[in-house]
């Protein structure tokens, strides 16, 4: 039978606020254990929460990137549940009313792209955490996430196959990254995504029964956590089986998604506005004034680069992956003042910076190469002072080094002799001497061995210690050995 | 609406209070007494009339995002009923 | 030296200010008074001589320097809702029986500031739930008029103090009527202000939404004098009102002339014991006397005031007391097996019947398929209520009536049957479910010998008006300064 899968992500993105959504305390990564849980973080008896403004304002500018509205007024629900990492015994969040509805987000799929509908996104806090190891047979609870502020984005069922997902999920993290609300470290548990996976016959209307696979931190989980969830289920159905609508988790170690037992006793979440919270109200003065400070979005700068610098859609989305990228390479285009070159720059920034980033595991920002440096370089291919060639190499140095003045590339190219011969004569006299040094070979040039006038350029670099113009030794060659 | 045993032990349950069978017999009479005074209530016309949270329409004021909070995690565990290494102990968690 | 303390708090700031008496002297005579009533009347859970003397040691000090606050050097004790550093704090429950509070409530720091010595933290009904200070883990408090009857609830410990000469003042919280009962019951004056106007940080949740502190004291200058204390905005509690500062004092001499006092039929239909009913009308020919004019005003939905009470209370409570849980402060159960058992057995042992039966009820109607039938058409009742309120206030600037529909009932009286005790707040639940400010003042007296209490019900943020009301009254009449024969000290 011909299969439809249908897939809705619910993501949750840490919101990069320095405290927490209802406390004071820092939600700083790596403290010592409960040392950054506060009063408030502990539910201990009296305290109040008050919602912090800087999450919301990220709330906003979320809502405001994917084209969505942005509720006037929004209400703070709790979720009430038992569990040891919930000091509350419920969790705030939005429940009939989120903050932010609507919206969409264009993936790329195949050589094109698509739009996914978002249902909404939402404020809540995070729950603690649960260790399971050296005590007894206890479980030890850190409450220091306890309280830290998330955006839950929720799509509509929309995506077909795992790598849509994937896709998904990347254009969203590079979003909330760029737009500034997330870091978006996935181990650190910034970004993590909850998948709901069904399948049905083609053509069938009914969705099929879903599962709701949870906490999938990596791309590379998330797809295999899905292609392992839609084999299951269509194995299931083949056999006569009928799939449970179950919260599952996937096992990366085993490769394999398996029921969640202790969520599963009929669950009551009881949810009803939190008295503790007035409504949230967002009005147009706020909203503009995030709008007005959103920088210009990864869409719109991919048309730009296409349609201004001449760019192809590949480039302009590999250069739109981050916004330090994107920033890195107009820093280098402007800084050559030769937008006709934006070509040249996209190819070194996607070609030699990004293989050295990746190589020295580094983000952009603390590239060993400035965007100015960089573009030092650029100059002197574009100007004919050295080969792309030779260009590798002073990049390679510059590397070594550290280089951030525009200056960096011209001091290498002297203090190592690397700029190109391009002086007809001198030329010439190299040439010459090669010709004459090699008759059976001028004699297979003129036989038309295109491989054998190949030889001669070789020797010519070689002579020239890869520093000849080969332009212009090329066409010496041609008058020499052609005419 | 008239709550029966099953249902006295399915709230308890979500209520993580547990219950003898003689607790939910007694429950089962003072809950279903307290639901029928409650349930003179429900035949109120309430048609278009908006559901009032809280006392006052007004909107929740907002922290600016400053850490206040220091580490104070001795005092608030030096009543907790267990702790070790700095975290609370529960009875293992299994999922 | 002469005892100020009957006379009320302002007295007694007064008697410091003058140097007629030192805060320690004072302080270590009513923690011996406390010492001697307390195994009777056991009104307070906790109290610390050493640290209250310690406090009234640097009170005397401020005096001498010369830089004492209006309140620097009077005792005042607080309820045990109220967050105290470094005092056991146990909302009169098991659960928090030895739980010794990290930090201060709102209402505490603004005390500290002035200076008062905490005298101890007071008895109360366990979460602040009951009507009688029977549900108290640490047993039921005595009303010092009877000590066979209860001094009502849930802050009978403050009332029973204050109206035992025990303290000229204490604080006190009011969900769905626990200022305003006790204080009728035990003949003492208190006052609900209006929603919002005291922080709730610190103060241990019960229903969030109608939950508010307010002061228990002899009259209503003193009332006006705590309010000015413990009124005021706190950015720690999101439902605290921003407005500027009021002197509550403002009215106390204003005159009743042409003042419309509403008088709701439902209030006066039958439900009032006729001793009540004797000590309310007479107290409203004492205000008609003063020049207020009575009018007749219409509550239709008042009466739904209790059922929907009973949906938004216990619903709200169920959440607020999950994080009573064993697991990083407050009781464990000593032995369990595995986590959900330890929660159930837990909270099964650290809570006490009445907030059990409170937990059900408000867990089951926000179930799903019951919540709109039980917990939203509660709302949409309590839009009723607030209109009705909204509108008798068209016609007359206070309401007066009943606090209580009898005088206070003998310990034990409800015990098999909650709903007779969940009658006691009927007059006192709608201001609550409207967020109105409300107060009961001493009107008489019943069956027995025991206090009449006449409530008062006032638009939002009319607190001055009304206490200029109570203090009119308590001009022309001396309920107020009667104390109960056996503690006249």
């Amino acid at each position: 039978m011909d299969w439809e899968i249908v897939i809705g992500l619910e993501t949750h993105a840490q919101l990069s606020t320095h405290s927490k959504m209802f406390s004071g305390a820092s939600i700083a990564f790596g403290a010592p254990p409960n040392a950054q849980a506060c009063a408030v973080d502990l539910a201990l008896p009296g305290v109040l929460p008050v919602p912090n403004r800087a999450a919301i304002e990220r709330a906003i500018r979320f809502g405001i990137a994917v084209g969505a509205r942005i509720n006037r007024r929004s209400v703070f629900a709790r979720k009430n549940y038992f569990y040891p990492d919930l000091p509350k015994g419920y969790q705030i969040s939005q429940y009939e009313l989120p903050v932010v509805e609507g919206g969409t987000l264009e993936i790329p799929v195949g050589s094109g792209t698509r739009v996914i509908h978002l249902t909404r996104a939402h404020l809540e806090e995070d729950a603690g955490k649960s260790l399971h190891e050296d005590f007894h047979g206890a479980t030890g609870i850190d409450l220091n996430r306890a309280g830290t502020p998330l955006l839950e984005i929720v799509s509509e069922p929309e995506l077909g196959s795992a790598e849509e997902a994937v896709a998904y999920a990347r254009t969203l993290h590079a979003l909330v990254r760029w737009i500034d609300i997330c870091d978006g470290n996935m181990q650190e548990g910034s970004f993590r995504c909850d998948a709901n996976v069904s399948v049905r016959p083609r053509g069938q209307t009914r969705l099929g029964t879903r599962c709701e696979i949870k906490n999938l931190n990596s791309f590379r989980f998330l797809d295999l956590a899905i292609r392992h969830e839609v084999a299951r289920q269509i194995e299931l159905i083949e056999s006569g089986g009928r799939v449970v609508q179950e919260t599952r988790l996937y096992d990366p170690d085993r490769d394999e998604t398996r029921s969640m037992r202790s969520k599963e006793d009929a669950q009551d979440y009881r949810y009803f506005p939190d008295p503790d919270l007035p409504p949230l109200w967002v009005d147009d003065d706020w909203m503009a004034r995030v709008a007005a400070a959103l920088p210009e979005l990864p869409a719109a700068c991919r048309a730009r680069y296409q349609s201004d610098w001449g760019l192809s859609p590949y480039d302009a989305a590999t250069l739109t992956q981050s916004r330090d990228l994107s920033a890195y390479f107009e820093a280098v285009v402007h800084s050559l003042g030769a937008t006709d070159q934006a070509k040249l720059v996209a190819n070194w920034v996607t070609g030699e910076l990004a293989a050295a980033l990746n190589r020295d595991s580094l983000e952009v920002a603390n590239a060993r190469i400035g965007a100015l440096a960089l573009s030092g370089l650029l100059r002197r291919i574009v100007d004919g002072t050295i080969s792309g060639k030779i260009a590798k190499d002073v990049f390679d140095a510059m590397w070594t080094d550290g280089a951030v003045t525009p200056g960096a590339a011209d001091d290498i190219i002297e203090a190592r002799g690397l700029r190109q011969i391009s002086d007809s004569s001198e030329l010439e006299s190299i040439i010459d001497a090669i010709i004459q040094a090699n008759p059976a070979q001028v004699a297979e040039v003129r036989a038309g061995k295109e491989k054998a006038f190949n030889y001669f350029v070789g020797q010519a670099m070689k002579a020239t210690r890869g520093k000849g113009n080969p332009a212009t030794i090329n066409a010496i060659l041609r008058a020499r050995l052609t005419a | 609406m008239a709550l029966d045993p099953d249902a006295v032990r399915r709230i308890a349950l979500l209520a993580r209070i547990a219950v003898t069978d003689s607790e939910v017999a007694a429950l089962q009479g003072e809950l279903n007494s307290i639901l029928g005074m409650i349930e003179r209530m429900q035949g109120v016309n309430t048609a278009g009339i908006v559901p009032m949270a809280h006392a006052f329409e007004m909107h929740t004021p907002l922290r600016d995002d400053q850490v206040t909070e220091t580490d104070q995690r001795a005092e608030f565990q030096a009543g907790a009923p267990a702790v070790q290494d700095g975290l609370y102990l529960v009875p293992r968690v299994i999922e | 030296m002469s005892d100020p303390v009957p006379l009320g708090l302002v007295a007694t700031a007064r008697a410091l200010a003058a140097r007629e008496l030192s805060s320690v002297e004072l302080t270590g005579a009513l923690l011996e008074r406390i010492a001697c009533a307390n195994p009777v009347l056991n009104a307070f859970i906790t109290v610390d001589p050493e640290v209250s003397l310690r406090q009234a040691a640097a009170a005397d000090e401020r005096i001498a320097r010369g830089d004492a606050g209006p309140l620097t050097g009077v005792p005042v004790a607080h309820k045990d809702i109220f967050m105290a550093r470094g005092w056991r704090t146990t909302c009169a429950s098991r659960m928090l029986a030895g739980f010794v509070a990290p930090y201060d409530a709102h209402v505490i720091e603004q005390f500290d500031a002035a200076g008062a010595v905490n005298m101890g933290k007071l008895n109360m009904d366990e979460f602040a739930m009951g009507s009688s200070s029977e549900s108290s883990f640490f047993g039921p408090v005595r009303n010092p008029w009877d000590i066979t009857r209860v001094p009502g609830g849930s802050s009978g410990g403050s009332a029973a103090a204050v109206a035992a000469g025990l303290v000229p003042a204490a604080t006190a919280t009011d969900t769905g009527g626990s200022i305003r009962q006790p204080a009728a019951l035990c003949g003492v004056s208190g006052l609900k202000p209006t929603y919002g106007l005291v922080s709730r940080y610190g103060m241990i949740a019960y229903a969030s939404s109608l939950d508010q502190a307010g002061p228990i004291a002899r009259n209503a200058e003193d009332l006006a004098v705590l309010m000015n204390l413990m009124a005021g905005h706190d950015r720690r509690d999101a439902t605290s009102l921003a407005r500027p500062a009021e002197d509550y004092r403002r009215d106390l001499q204003r005159t009743l002339k042409g003042l419309r006092v509403g008088l709701p039929r439902a209030y006066f239909a039958d439900g009032m014991s006729p001793d009540v009913r004797a000590g309310v009308e007479s107290a409203i020919a004492v205000l008609r006397r003063l020049g207020a004019e009575p009018v007749e005003v219409e509550l239709p939905r008042v009466e739904l005031a209790l059922p929907a009470y009973y949906v938004i209370a216990p619903a709200e409570a169920s959440s607020n007391l999950s994080r009573f849980d064993g697991v990083r402060y407050g009781h464990r159960a000593a032995s369990y097996g595995d986590l959900a058992d330890m929660y159930s057995r837990t909270r099964a042992e650290g809570f006490g019947p009445e907030v059990r039966r409170r937990i059900l009820i408000g867990a089951f109607v926000l179930c799903h398929g019951y919540y709109d039938a039980y917990y939203l058409q509660a709302q949409r009742v309590r839009r009723l209520i607030a209109e009705d309120f909204a509108s008798a206030f068209e016609q007359c600037d206070v309401i007066a009536g009943p606090t209580s529909p009898t005088v206070a009932f003998a310990l034990g009286a409800h015990a098999d049957d909650p709903l007779q005790m969940y009658l006691s707040d009927i007059y006192t639940i709608a201001p609550n479910l409207a967020g109105l400010p409300a107060m009961s003042i001493p009107c008489g007296f019943g069956v027995h010998g025991l206090p009449v209490g006449l409530q008062l019900v006032g638009n939002y943020f009319t607190e001055a008006r009304m206490l200029g009301i109570a203090a009119a009254f308590q001009r022309e009449t001396e309920w107020h300064l009667r104390a109960p024969a056996a503690m006249t000290p």
